[in-house]
Formats: structure tokens, sequence, C-alpha cells
């Protein structure tokens, strides 16, 4: 659905060029959602104003639903963007228009009758879930209410694809939550591509099918979201996956010499990284059973991505050695990936 | 009343036809020349933010060039531009005195003033919200009615009355020289024959447009704020 080849944007400043998008091509299909995940500056804003041509690339190719936007001329671009739908982190409504009047914003000039634009409204803002708002103004709302009169908006010329800049970063957790369920919502139902950026982990493990992680306008890693968590290659990458999760705590404590991490003779501190095809195994109670291995667990984190469980333990084991070893063998043999973190 | 206003306002009950033929010069005024600054101070304003740095018909010549045309404008003191228009304003309306020959300097030394004051209206607005709208593939002309001015319609009005303001001030010197208005009573019966009481009553009609000026700008503001 979007194709992008080779893109670079360079900003001129009064100190010089910033290179906000190096060589980046990426390609999102259809129906997914894909998000672009690396902190402030790394240049993921630019690049997702690069799809809509808010930001003109200097060089590459940007395709998207079949047309090559750097080709078209002005209006042709003006209708190309009436296809790509885009919410932003400060939800971007005209304060002195009403929620209804803000979603039939772009409906305006765009040849429906007023019964028509009227209709989409009210069908809009039903599934946003915000009907009984139709006519408070925006300074009236809650952040969230806020961005889901910008997703109706967003959506009211039918687009193919939604860009989300940011667009739960100005929200409080429990909101973000219940936007990005929405998103995931209208994804489905409209069979809708969403572009996500976002600096926080924790969303793109909530929604997104895909992933890309950039870091100074480039990006580093890319892949499916179940791989980038299990086996993420850059630097990056494992900076934003420890970021969601505590297991990293053992190594602060290792290193206070915390009462938790004190072991005995027979005892070892392992970590136990779990996978989709492994995570629902009873392994701890089997090992524990099976070779007369005690297992406490000290730390957890398991989680659910895109509906596959995946995460780490980390475990002290009790036992003789060579008990210590088959168990170890075992839990190999299972394809769930281990560490000695502490002897 | 009447005895009263004879004894303390004895010309003014005299030249009382000419004092209310003053006040209707003087809203004619306000009224003709605050609405064509008004059209022109918005397309001047527009035009002096949609062409500056990084906006959305970013013209670096355009926005110097009509930048200083209105600064220069505005440096001259209204009392000289007068004087400084006089033949113009006579060919372009006839005449350069009276109510008819006020009309061109006042509308060439509102326009700036206006101009200015609507530029920093419709400034103010997020940046996002254009960025948004360029999204939705909005035309720049679109943008400039339905983004920039629609959404600074209480900034647009509380520039306009500030400008109204200061108008009827202009009203006043343009009338002090030549022109129409209660300036030109006050000046005429008030100043040169030293009536006071003429005077008086020119200060009480000014006092009195301002402020409903300002009330009705106020109520406007109050009605479009959300």
């Amino acid at each position: 659905m979007i194709t992008l080849e080779h893109v670079s944007k360079t900003f001129t400043t009064k100190s010089g060029y910033v290179h906000a998008v190096r060589d980046v091509s990426l390609q999102i299909d259809e129906g997914e959602i894909y998000g672009i995940i690396g902190f402030s500056g790394a240049g993921k804003s630019t690049l997702v104003r690069c799809i809509n041509l808010l930001e003109r690339p200097e060089a590459g190719n940007v395709t998207v639903d079949g047309r090559e936007l750097l080709k078209l001329d002005a209006s042709q671009l003006r209708e190309s963007r009436k296809k790509i739908g885009m919410i932003f982190q400060h939800f971007n409504l005209m304060r002195l228009r009403t929620v209804a009047q803000n979603v039939a914003f772009p409906l305006k000039k765009s040849g429906l009758s007023k019964e028509e634009i009227a209709r989409k409204v009210k069908e809009l803002l039903e599934l946003v879930d915000l009907s009984e708002k139709a006519n408070v103004y925006p300074s009236q709302l809650s952040g969230g209410q806020k961005q889901r009169v910008a997703i109706a908006r967003a959506l009211a010329n039918d687009p193919k694809v939604l860009l989300c800049d940011e667009a739960t970063s100005a929200l409080d957790p429990q909101t973000t939550h219940s936007i990005l369920k929405l998103i995931k919502d209208i994804n489905q139902k409209l069979n809708l591509t969403v572009v996500l950026i976002t600096h926080e982990m924790g969303v793109v493990k909530e929604i997104c099918d895909r992933v890309a992680v950039m870091e100074d306008g480039r990006v580093v890693e890319e892949g499916s979201i179940v791989d980038i968590f299990t086996h993420p290659q850059a630097k990056m990458t494992k900076s934003f996956i420890a970021s969601t999760s505590t297991t990293d705590r053992i190594y602060d404590l290792i290193e206070e010499g915390h009462a938790l991490t004190e072991l005995g003779e027979d005892e070892v501190i392992v970590s136990l990284k779990y996978d989709a095809s492994n995570a629902t195994q009873a392994l701890i109670s089997e090992i524990s059973r099976t070779y007369d291995v005690d297992c406490n667990i000290i730390f957890g984190n398991i989680e659910v991505v895109k509906d596959t469980p995946i995460g780490t333990l980390i475990v002290v084991l009790k036992g003789d050695p060579e008990k210590r070893k088959a168990a170890f063998d075992c839990i190999k043999r299972h394809g769930v990936e281990t560490e000695v973190i502490k002897r | 009343m009447m005895d009263f206003l004879t004894q303390w306002a004895p010309h003014l009950v005299e030249m009382f036809p000419q004092f209310v033929d003053s006040i209707v010069q003087t809203l004619i005024m306000i009224v003709v020349v605050g609405s064509i600054s008004l059209i022109f101070g918005v397309i001047f304003g527009v035009i002096l933010v949609v062409t500056r740095e990084g906006d959305i018909m970013e013209n670096k010549i355009v926005y110097t060039v009509l930048g200083k045309i209105i600064d220069l404008f505005r440096a001259i003191p209204f009392v000289i531009l007068i004087m400084v228009l006089g033949d113009v304003t006579k060919l372009v309306s006839g005449t350069s005195i009276g109510l008819k020959g006020s009309f061109f300097p006042l509308i060439v030394g509102t326009i700036p003033f206006f101009a200015r004051q609507i530029e920093q209206a419709i400034a103010e607005i997020d940046r996002g919200l254009v960025e948004a709208s360029e999204a939705m593939g909005l035309t720049p002309l679109q943008i400039m009615i339905r983004v920039y001015l629609r959404e600074s319609v209480p900034s647009i009005i509380r520039a306009t009355t500030i400008t109204f303001i200061s108008l009827i001030g202009l009203t006043a010197i343009v009338g002090a020289i030549g022109g129409g208005g209660v300036g030109a009573f006050c000046y005429n019966y008030g100043y040169s024959k030293q009536w006071d009481d003429i005077i008086w009553a020119g200060v009480i009609v000014l006092v009195i447009i301002t402020i409903a000026i300002q009330t009705i700008g106020n109520y406007f503001v109050r009605k479009t704020t959300h």
C-alpha cells in the first residue's frame, strides 16, 4: 500500500544541514498496522510526513496506493492526500467549531449534499463513540475525546491509509489504551492501513503487526513484531524492548547485592526467554518434578504480543550440579533461550 | 431642561443642527472607512502571514516589500499624511476638504494599521491546524479562509475594535484640518470661537461612540469564543 524507496530529507538550519531521514526504504502492506519507533530526533516524524508529502523528500520515491506522489501536480496531490488520513499528538482540532463541524470540515466542497454530510458525520461519531458530544466545542473535551474527534475527522474522506504521528503521546496510559483499541478496531473494520509513529515500545507492542526502529534518520531494524521482540538485533531495539520489561532490574539488584540475589552453594540464577512456540508449556513444574531441582521465580515478565505470549523469567535453580545441568539441557531442548546470570 | 441647556450650553443649542450633522458625518466616516480598511486590512494581513518564512505560500519578496510599504505609511504621522496626500485626494475624491475629502486620507491612514493588527491576530493560529488542513488536501485559498480567518474570528474582532477606536481619533484630526465630522465641528466652532460648551459636547459624543464600539466588540468576542 505504501512504498518508500531510498527516501532522504535534509533540513537546512543556521548551524548547517540536518539529515532528518537518510536513505529509508520501507514497504507497508495493505491492512497492516505498521509501527515506526525511535527517540525524539530520530527522524520518525519527518519520515511519516514524507508519506503524504507534508515534507517533500529531496531524493527517493514515495508510492501510496499505486500513485507515485512526487510525480503529481499540486491538485492531484491534494486529491491523493484526501485518501491519506492523519492524526497528531496535539489533535489539531478547530477550536471555534463543534465536534460535528470538525468532523464535517474535510467534507465541505466534497460534492456531498448537506444531508449526506450530516449522515456521514453521525456515522463517524458513532464509530468513535462520541455521538452525544456532537454539538460540544473541543475545549470541553478530554484529551482522549479530542483524539477520537481527530480520528473521526481523519476518516471522513474514507481514506485507505491512516498516519498517526505520536497520536497517544499526550495521553495518559488508560486513554492511550482506549485510543489504540479504537485504531485497531477501525483497522479491522475498514481494512485501513495504519502507520503509527511513537517513542513508546508499549504502543508498538499493543497493536502493531510490523515495526521499524529508527535511529539518527535511518531504519536500523525492521520486522514482524514477534521477531523483533524475541530476537532483537540492533542495540537501539534492545534498549526499547528493555524499556517495556522489568526483568532487566535483576542486573541492578545483583550489582547492589540485594538479598534476593544472595545464592547458596547449589544455586544459580538463570534467565529463561520464552517465545511463541514454548510459552504455553508447563516447563518449570516439569523440571522440578523430573530432575528434583527447586525453581524459585524471582522476576517474571510475560507479554502477549500480537496474541503471542513471549517473555522472560528470572529463576533461581537449586539442586545438585548434575541435576541442574540435566534440567538446563531439558529447558534448552524445549527451545527456550537460557542464560546463567549468576552462579 | 431647555432652560438648563440655554443657560449652560447656549452655543450648542444655537448650533444644534450642525452638531447633529457632524455626528452623522463622523459615524459615516467610521463605517465607510472602517469597512473598506477592514477588507484591505484582511487581504494584506493574510498575505503577510501566508508569505512569511515557513508558511503555506512563503515568498520573501512579497513579504518584505508589502511589510516595508506598510511600515512606511505607519511611520508618517497622520496630520502630515493628510498634507502629503492633498493632491492625490483631490484627484481621487474631487476635493480635499469636507466629508468627501476626508475618506481617502482616512483609508490610507487606517489600512496599514489594520493590516498589522489582522496579521497579529491570525499569526496566532496554531501551525498544527494548518498542517492538518494541508494533510486533508485543502487548497491554500481554503486554508486562508477556513483556517486562518475563520479560526481567528475573535482575535479579528478584537483587532477591528481597536482599529475602529483609533479611527475615531483620525476622523477628529482630519476634521481639524479641513475635513468633516465632530472634529471639524469642535475646531470650527469650539476652538476657533472659544465656545467651550461645543468642545465638551464633542468630547462627550466621541467618548460615547468609543464606549459603544468597545462594548459591541466585547460582545461579539464573547459570542464567538469557545
